[in-house]
């Protein structure tokens, strides 16, 4: 496996490194033994918003646009699906509101 | 050429810009030359929103802090009194539920936030103003007024439900005002107050979140971090957040979530995924289309949703529409600068200025020897009190406070 860039807080520096190799390895490192059918819906749903728009998406956007309820998304990602996602999924930690 | 501009909205965004411009094409424009300005909304009943906090306390009454709209822009501005069904940027065109049609040249937004109730499981279900309450409308903040008046003692528990809120620090002041509130009547010590909230303090910026955490730390209000409410068991008296964590309650005051205007949704290629208006935060012209704004709540600039941002936007914003009215390049100059009063219970409040870029600091506002910042005073309350008067009289009406300007003042802070 190629070494990848990670910032303090253990997001990806450059997405474009981002694999889904790398991804499984990410998920395991944060407790998540398995990456089923739906972790992926909702990874691939987040990397194509980050690509699209230039930030990802914060839980409540993530809840009403990729299909998958705020519900299913917390239990995919137990510790707070936007960041957790958004780690495993290699984009930069949404930015957040103020 | 008659110019039309429509401004969507005449709340505190719509009715300042309106104002300003009206001022400004009646001294420069020639008769020839004229511009027409229309502002839309739903209502008549301007609400001055600071004074809500106030109304659960009986430190305010509803007919207080609510003037008719149309009598707060003036003379020779229109006024229409009508919901919005869409806009349609291709025509250059707003469709009214009315079933009129307004052609623009020029279109602001400013519609606002409103409460998205519904996307929050349970939340105006049993015990819904009866032990469930909000003070971010009339309704609810007057509910609450008797409700408190009836609270013997137990548990209070203030609750934003996600970001982005209007007035971040409101509910801050809630918690303060509640504590001085039930220190009056002499049962503080039977009331255990809890902030709930998403973010990881109890504020945004770290140096101001750092002061106000102190705060509630020595006035004894619980700080509940990372909280995300999945649902409001009313019944049951309990907050339940997604990942499983409950805060118990005998009264809850919640913050729901916020939203754009429905219309927004409706108009195709206006809106984001929750109705906010994609906005150049410098320029405040939309990514919709260039004859498009947009000012305060209803855009997504990443700056507090608060009037004191929508009233720095305005300047910005009206020489703006000047500059594109006539041909010239828009200026890209509004900074971020949000200006705010945190009441903090027994008649003194903290104040905190800051922009995009530059943090909430100590010091003092807007200079060396002004209302200290960042720091507890009467000086700072009766400030607040004062807001209410200066709000209908010169800020609406788009009059020049000195000292006070768009941009965020430096000296005086003292960066730490």
């Amino acid at each position: 496996m190629s070494t990848v860039e990670l910032n303090e807080e253990g997001f990806f520096v450059d997405p474009t490194q981002w694999t889904k190799e790398i991804a499984v390895e990410m998920a395991k490192a944060d407790g998540i033994e398995e990456l089923t059918p739906q972790h992926w819906t909702v990874l691939e749903f987040m990397r194509k918003e980050y690509f699209d728009k230039g930030t990802g998406p914060t839980v409540r956007v993530l809840g009403k646009t990729s299909g998958v309820s705020v519900k299913d998304l917390y239990q995919l990602f137990p510790k707070g699906p936007a960041k957790m996602a958004a780690r495993i999924a290699g984009i930069p930690k949404p930015k957040g509101c103020i | 050429m008659t110019k039309k501009i429509v401004i969507l909205g005449g709340g505190t965004g719509g009715t300042l810009v309106a104002n300003r411009l009206h001022k400004h094409f009646k001294h420069h424009r020639a008769d020839h030359d004229l511009v027409e300005i229309t502002v839309v909304d739903r209502d008549d009943h301007h609400m001055y929103q600071p004074g809500l906090l106030f109304v659960p306390f009986g430190l305010a009454q509803h007919s207080e802090i609510v003037r008719p709209r149309q009598a707060q822009l003036q003379s020779g501005i229109e006024f229409v009194e009508s919901g919005i069904d869409r806009v349609e940027k291709e025509r250059d065109t707003v469709v009214l539920e009315n079933g009129r049609e307004l052609a623009y040249d020029v279109l602001v937004i400013a519609t606002g936030a409103q409460l998205a109730f519904d996307e929050t499981e349970g939340l105006t279900g049993p015990g819904w103003n009866e032990k469930v309450f909000t003070f971010y409308d009339i309704i609810g903040a007057t509910g609450l007024e008797a409700a408190l008046a009836e609270f013997e003692g137990g548990k209070l528990v203030v609750n934003v439900v996600d970001m982005p809120i209007k007035c971040p620090v409101a509910p801050l002041e809630f918690c303060f005002l509640a504590d001085w509130y039930f220190t009056d009547r002499g049962i503080r010590d039977q009331v255990e107050i809890t902030y709930a909230t998403p973010l990881d303090g109890a504020f945004t910026k770290p140096v101001a979140s750092a002061t106000l955490s102190a705060l509630l730390e020595e006035k004894g209000i619980h700080l509940v971090t990372e909280f995300n409410t999945g649902e409001v068991m009313g019944e049951e008296g309990k907050l339940v957040g997604f990942d499983g964590r409950e805060v118990p309650f005998d009264l809850a005051v919640v913050i729901p979530l916020h939203s754009g205007a429905d219309y927004v949704g409706r108009s195709e290629g206006l809106g984001d995924d929750l109705n906010f208006v994609p906005t150049n935060k410098s320029t405040l012209q939309t990514d919709a289309k260039t004859n498009i704004f947009a000012i305060g709540d209803a855009t997504n600039v990443p700056a507090s949703k608060a009037g004191s941002v929508t009233h720095f936007e305005g300047e910005v914003l009206v020489d703006n529409i000047i500059r594109f009215i006539e041909h010239r390049e828009l200026q890209s100059t509004y900074d971020g600068h949000a200006n705010c009063f945190i009441e903090t219970g027994f008649g003194k409040a903290l104040l905190i200025d800051f922009n995009y870029t530059t943090e909430p600091l100590p010091g003092h506002f807007p200079t060396r020897v002004g209302m200290p910042l960042l720091k507890e005073s009467r000086m700072n309350h009766l400030g607040k009190l004062m807001f209410q008067w200066f709000y209908w009289h010169a800020l609406l009406q788009g009059r020049d406070v000195p000292g006070i300007g768009a941009d965020m003042p430096e000296h005086g802070k003292e960066h730490v």
